[in-house]
């Protein structure tokens, strides 16, 4: 494969970050490269004359719980993800999506942080960074004599449009995320429809978290993809789940609203958009009705997926 | 280049890399451990799955500096770190073993991706459940879909894994021969199940595919293709390419020295196009250079102007008198018509009478190894090619046409094919090598990625079927009238014949007093369809046994009593008017599966009332030649010759493409010569040492080939006998032969020196035999169409979900009449896969053309179906044995993928009361249907 030149193998984020400026837009960050590899190679991007590895740096491939805190490393792998026991409880919901991404030989080496690097609506561990509400920390080259500025920004800001992330990646470089672990009360849970033929993307993929405080929902978020040119966050159905008791009766007004809400449309030989209407009540259902049986049990073993 | 030090196979290894090599072509093409295989570049397939610190990575799209300081392991290193750790010089890996002894490898080019995944499941877990296994192979893909066998060979090997750890006795791990289905008592050696003669080297790395092999000097070449469907070339010029540095050769159809056109049976297919292209996956050029990156580089510079033409996109437009021409010849292909009685009458007769209308799309053989072709000039100045090709004679004279040489002067030399299924019959890269090595001088290899593997070769026939059906009351047939649109694309290759059978075979297994079928062969500016497992009759069966279902819902009867009481039996008179004399058990099939199907009702496992998920059983019958039949001679010739260390070696050039020819042969030559199957050795497929058996097709090879097998050892056994007749005074009768010997009055002549008995005289211990299978009649004579056929019942239990539309096939059940299971292990190993490959064909598959350009050009956009798909099998085996067949024998190979369809559609109906007449089943079309009321998906 002749479709890159140099490959750099930095460990440290400031020298990652040369890396990127050194080559000014013509290198790219490269983790797993399941994604990024395949899009060179197809000729979906242009040939680059460098790649950066940042699978060494050991921010970048760290798990850590700081209080309430949870952090993930971008360069994290998703089998790194399913194994840990600290997130299968605090964030059950990126456990079970990151669970389901590609076979065992892609999450070995796919990582979370190229799944939002990727920047499809309906990347799976993406929608439940939404769900959690989760930060990501971007680090920026600096200016000259300047050290690299590190910032916290909202996940659904790394997301322009359909593959088009908001990390410049000439310059930035994704470091982390963070979410605050699920509290007494709080649960989350991730479902999704594949297509059997075709296409290894999702036809729909839906990420949920709740606070059932007193058997009232305190608070709920619901990430839904893809709904949108970028991940969507079904704010009316969160609202009108607040404060209200739980009950599956709710589920088809509920699920209404998010197809309100939903900009679903039909993709050529993945799905119409008339079938992404019609499961959005069964994944709103099945993740909802679990993530609250999470909250109330206090349980949080992540289901294995069915699917094939 | 950067210097890459790694831990191989626990030796510490350094090797300087181009940055931007894969981890894959390192091992591959720069270290020789070219047992790790690449099928799709894509981390799609596995193939290339090798153990980085301990994990299973896809090599083909890791970078290789990813594996700086990291600890790499391949299949070569299995035994070795098994004989370290147990101090057993000659042991295989417990998980090589297993497979070895439980015939998982049939092509064998997934297998070391196979054997890699589940180390790295094993080093984690010596005793993974059924789910833990089907988890981590989840994308290991087996094309021969021998997911059961693996499933076992996983667990066996986990159990002696263990066992050595925790030093006890593996004793009580079960065995590792997987439990078959019973067949009838064996005789010597035919009838019990034995491993593959390759499978060990399929299990180490050893086995060699072409694109394993390498030569001094070779070239590397590619082909530019057309790119689009239906042009004319207005300039083509190479000027740009030719002058590149490291290109050698560039050649186009002006250097074509012989006949410009290739084709099994027509020949229409330009080897290099000069005037004009009528599909995407046209070769315009091809080019020779020092490297592959450089031949890749050298195609962006070749100039071609092209004039768009209208595109013909469907066989029903095709046939249109206003269609654009893909032919000068025109857009019919071939109309086929089978005539029986007289179809009004038949309908006049029939209380109820049903039509529906059919569509079946192109689908992709996705053999896991990409087509590859190795051309030289052998040091008498002959060509060579070294290709995986299921019909080497035919390559041979192909290529030598298009060379303009007498077949003689090429010499095709077979490699290990890593699946066909019928993709491999037709000339891919053979006759571009052939020119490129002479014109060169050079040996030139052409390896095709699986983008171009996808865009150029032949598929299944994309199809529309109407069958309308006539019936009394009480369930009897009275007509059956067929229509038949088969999308042959753009050149015939062997799209005639698979619609000839698609045709034939369109009314099903029954016994039919009128029937009238039609079918337009219509060429199209869409990929060349032609054969592929099943050769029409996937589609058919499709069709016709869904009607029955409808027929039997609308009359009120049993699916199964309306089946049973018109099927054909020894006797019956098929649609082209063939008198079955013998060898018919799909009544006994049939039998068979209702009864299991009642054991195992699905009510009993039904979710709870409040689910939302139905299960139902359904349930399909099907029916397939074997052979070529029709009026074509078909023959098989195999070499047998005994050697003085008591050795036989029987040579033939069949393909053995995974199906497991290579033990039908060497069981029939141990059979007859008396010899353990261990002394017999197999050669297949290179045309200066084997005889011609014709095309791997058909299902005809265990048929023909396994006869020439038979009768070749029998006439050396009489030769060998008849020699120690006249040495020691003995009838020829007297002369038993039985485990390596000849045994007459108290002696025991061991074969070897029978073998140096004859040398003595003078006489050659070796015999060569040409079988001709019995002489069958055109179609629309009446007489024998065929020389046999196979016959099958299958049943799919399905679980619908109600919310999404998803379909899930819980559990299948078959049984299959095949004659005489001659190896049960092969045999259960080729009615799995051709199952799987039929779940396949309803749910999972489609290789989508939209207006003659492909959207499937990648494997990520064509899924086959994986482990997780594969539901356990209930299998049967009907011995009901065909008088000319070797022991009793017929096909196998294809019927075993012919009922599922339909046997999983009558289910989902059954499930869910939607009827889906259009395949794939699309879980979208049928949600809907399901919330619209409607009862069926067209």
């Amino acid at each position: 494969m002749a479709h890159w030149q140099h490959y750099y193998q930095p460990t440290s984020v400031g020298e990652a970050l040369t890396h990127l400026q050194h080559h000014s837009g013509a290198a790219r960050v490269i983790a797993g490269g399941t994604d990024l590899l395949l899009e060179i190679q197809q000729g979906h991007r242009p040939p680059v004359a460098a790649l950066v590895d940042v699978t060494r740096i050991p921010d970048l491939v760290t798990v850590a719980r700081d209080g309430d805190w949870c952090y993930v490393g971008a360069g994290v792998t998703h089998t790194a993800i399913v194994a840990s026991a600290e997130l299968a409880q605090a964030a059950t919901c990126l456990v079970e999506s990151c669970g389901v991404i590609g076979g065992p030989q892609v999450r070995n080496v796919a990582t979370l942080g190229g799944n939002v690097a990727h920047a499809l609506p309906a990347g799976d561990g993406t929608l439940s960074l939404v769900a959690l509400d989760a930060e990501a920390e971007i680090a920026q080259a600096p200016g000259a004599g300047q050290t690299p500025a590190r910032q916290w920004r909202p996940i659904l800001d790394l997301y322009r449009g359909p593959g088009q992330s908001a990390v410049d990646a000439s310059r930035e470089l994704i470091v982390r995320f963070r979410f605050r672990a699920a509290g007494p009360g709080e649960a989350t849970a991730f479902k999704r429809v594949m297509r059997p033929q075709g296409v290894a993307l999702p036809i729909l993929g839906l990420a949920a978290w709740v606070s059932v405080q007193a058997g009232v929902i305190a608070a709920a978020r619901i990430a839904v993809g893809p709904a949108g040119p970028t991940p969507m966050r079904a704010r009316r159905a969160e609202a009108a789940l607040a404060g209200q008791a739980w009950t599956p009766e709710a589920l088809p007004a509920l699920a209404d609203l998010v197809v309100e809400e939903a900009r679903l449309r039909t993709s050529p030989h993945r799905a119409t958009a008339e079938y992404r209407r019609e499961l959005i009540l069964p994944l709103l259902s099945r993740a909802l009705t679990l993530a609250v049986r999470r909250a109330v049990t206090a349980t949080s073993a992540p289901e294995a997926a069915e699917e094939a | 280049m950067s210097t890459l030090t790694f831990t191989l196979n626990d030796a510490p290894t350094t090797v300087e890399v181009r940055d931007n090599e894969t981890l894959a072509e390192v091992l591959r093409y720069r270290l020789g451990l070219t047992g790790t295989k690449i099928g799709c570049n894509e981390a799609e397939c596995g193939a290339c799955s090798v153990l980085v610190n301990g994990l299973p990575i896809d090599s083909c799209l890791y970078p290789a500096l990813k594996a700086q300081g990291a600890s790499v392991q391949t299949v070569e290193g299995l035994a070795p770190e098994w004989r370290r750790a147990t101090g057993d010089p000659a042991a295989l890996h417990p998980l090589q073993e297993a497979f070895v002894q439980g015939g998982v490898p049939q092509c064998g080019f997934c297998i070391p991706g196979v054997l890699m995944t589940a180390k790295g499941l094993l080093d984690r877990n010596p005793t993974p459940s059924d789910a833990d296994v089907r988890a981590a192979l989840k994308d290991t893909y087996c094309r021969c879909a021998g997911y059961s066998f693996i499933l076992h060979a996983i667990q066996a090997a986990g159990e002696r894994v263990q066992a050595q750890r925790t030093g006890t006795n593996g004793a009580a791990a079960q065995p590792l021969l997987p439990a078959l289905p019973a067949t009838q008592p064996p005789l010597n050696v035919i009838g019990r199940p034995l491993p593959r003669p390759d499978a060990v080297d399929k299990v180490t790395g050893a086995a060699r595919y072409t694109d394993d092999y390498v030569f001094p000097g070779m070239l590397h070449a590619r082909t530019l293709r057309a790119g689009v469907p239906h042009a004319r070339i207005k300039r083509l010029d190479t000027a740009r390419a030719k002058a590149l540095p490291g290109v050698v050769a560039v050649l186009t159809a002006a250097d074509v020295p012989g006949e410009k056109n290739h084709g099994l049976v027509v020949q229409d297919w330009p080897a290099l196009c000069a005037d004009k292209v009528r599909y995407v996956g046209d070769a315009v050029a091809v080019v020779a250079a020092e490297t592959r990156e450089i031949a890749s580089a050298a195609l962006g510079l070749i100039e071609v102007e092209y004039e768009a033409l209208p595109v013909v996109s469907d066989p029903v437009q095709a046939r249109r008198p206003d269609a654009p021409t893909v032919h000068a010849t025109g857009n019919l292909l071939k109309h086929i018509k089978v005539r029986k009685g007289d179809v009004a009458q038949g309908f006049a007769e029939a209380d109820v009478i049903l039509e529906r209308t059919y569509h079946t799309p192109f689908y992709e053989h996705a053999f896991l190894e990409p087509e590859c072709a190795i051309g030289r000039i052998a040091e008498d100045g002959r060509v060579e090619v070294i290709v995986g090709s299921q019909i080497p004679y035919q390559d041979r004279s192909q290529i030598a046409r298009c060379l303009g040489l007498p077949d003689d002067q090429v010499r095709v030399i077979g490699a290990l094919i890593g699946g066909g299924f019928g993709g491999k019959e037709d000339i891919a890269g053979q006759i571009h090598v052939a020119l490129l090595a002479r014109v060169t001088g050079r040996p030139v290899k052409m390896l095709y990625d699986r983008h171009e593997s996808l865009v150029f070769h032949p598929k299944r026939h994309a199809t529309q079927i109407r069958v309308k059906v006539g019936a009394k009351r009480d369930g009897t047939l009275t007509a059956v009238e067929t229509e038949l649109y088969g999308d042959s694309g753009a050149y015939a290759s062997l799209g005639e014949k698979v619609m000839t059978r698609a045709t034939t075979h369109s009314a099903g297994p029954y016994e039919v007093p009128h029937v009238r079928a039609d079918c337009y062969a219509m060429y199209t500016n869409n990929p060349p369809a032609g054969a592929f497992r099943g050769f029409g009759v996937t589609q058919s069966a499709f069709a016709v046994e869904s009607t029955m279902d409808l027929l039997a819902e609308t009359l009120g009867l049993d699916p199964v009593a309306l089946r049973r009481q018109n099927l054909l039996r020894v006797g019956g008179v098929t649609n082209t008017g063939q008198v079955l004399r013998e060898s018919v058990g799909i009544t006994r099939c049939l039998d068979l599966v209702a009864d299991e199907i009642k054991r195992r009702p699905a009510a009993a496992g039904q979710p709870a009332a409040a689910s939302r998920k139905r299960r139902a059983w359904g349930l399909a019958l099907g029916y397939k030649n074997t052979g070529l039949g029709g009026g074509a001679p078909d023959k098989a010739g195999a070499e047998v010759e005994l050697y003085t260390d008591g050795t036989a070696e029987v040579r033939t050039s069949a393909a053995e493409i995974g199906q497991g020819l290579v033990t039908v042969v060497q069981m029939c030559t141990a059979e007859e010569l008396g010899l353990p199957p261990a002394r017999v050795r197999v050669l297949l497929s290179d045309t200066d040492r084997t005889p011609d058996a014709g095309p791997t097709t058909a299902s005809r090879q265990t048929f023909v080939t396994g006869n020439a097998a038979r009768l070749a050892a029998r006439t050396l056994r009489q030769a060998v006998a008849a020699t120690l007749a006249e040495r020691f005074d003995q009838q020829p009768d007297n002369i038993r032969f039985e485990e390596g010997l000849a045994r007459f009055d108290g002696q025991a002549v061991p074969l070897g020196e029978a073998a140096q008995l004859m040398q003595q005289e003078g006489r050659m211990p070796r015999a060569v035999y040409e079988y001709w299978a019995p002489a069958t009649q055109p179609l629309g004579t009446g007489g024998d169409m065929h020389f046999a056929f196979s016959y099958a019942a299958q049943a799919a239990e399905v679980e619908v979900d109600l919310d999404t539309g998803e379909v899930k096939v819980l559990h299948l059940i078959a049984a299959h009449d095949i004659g005489r299971a001659i190896n049960p292990l092969a045999l259960q190993g080729q009615i799995e896969g051709g199952m799987i490959m039929g779940l396949g064909n309803a749910l999972t598959e489609e290789f989508i053309v939209e207006q003659g350009r492909v959207v499937t050009d990648v494997l990520a956009r064509y899924k086959m179906p994986s482990i997780r798909h594969a539901p356990p099998i209930t299998s049967f085996i009907v011995e009901d044995a065909v008088e000319a067949g070797p022991y009793g024998a017929k096909g196998v190979g294809e019927i075993a993928s012919i009922p599922t369809t339909p046997a999983i559609t009558n289910a989902i109906y059954n499930a869910c009361g939607v009827r889906v007449l259009k395949t794939p089943v699309d879980q979208d079309q049928l949600l809907l249907a399901l919330k619209r009321g409607d009862r069926e998906v067209a």
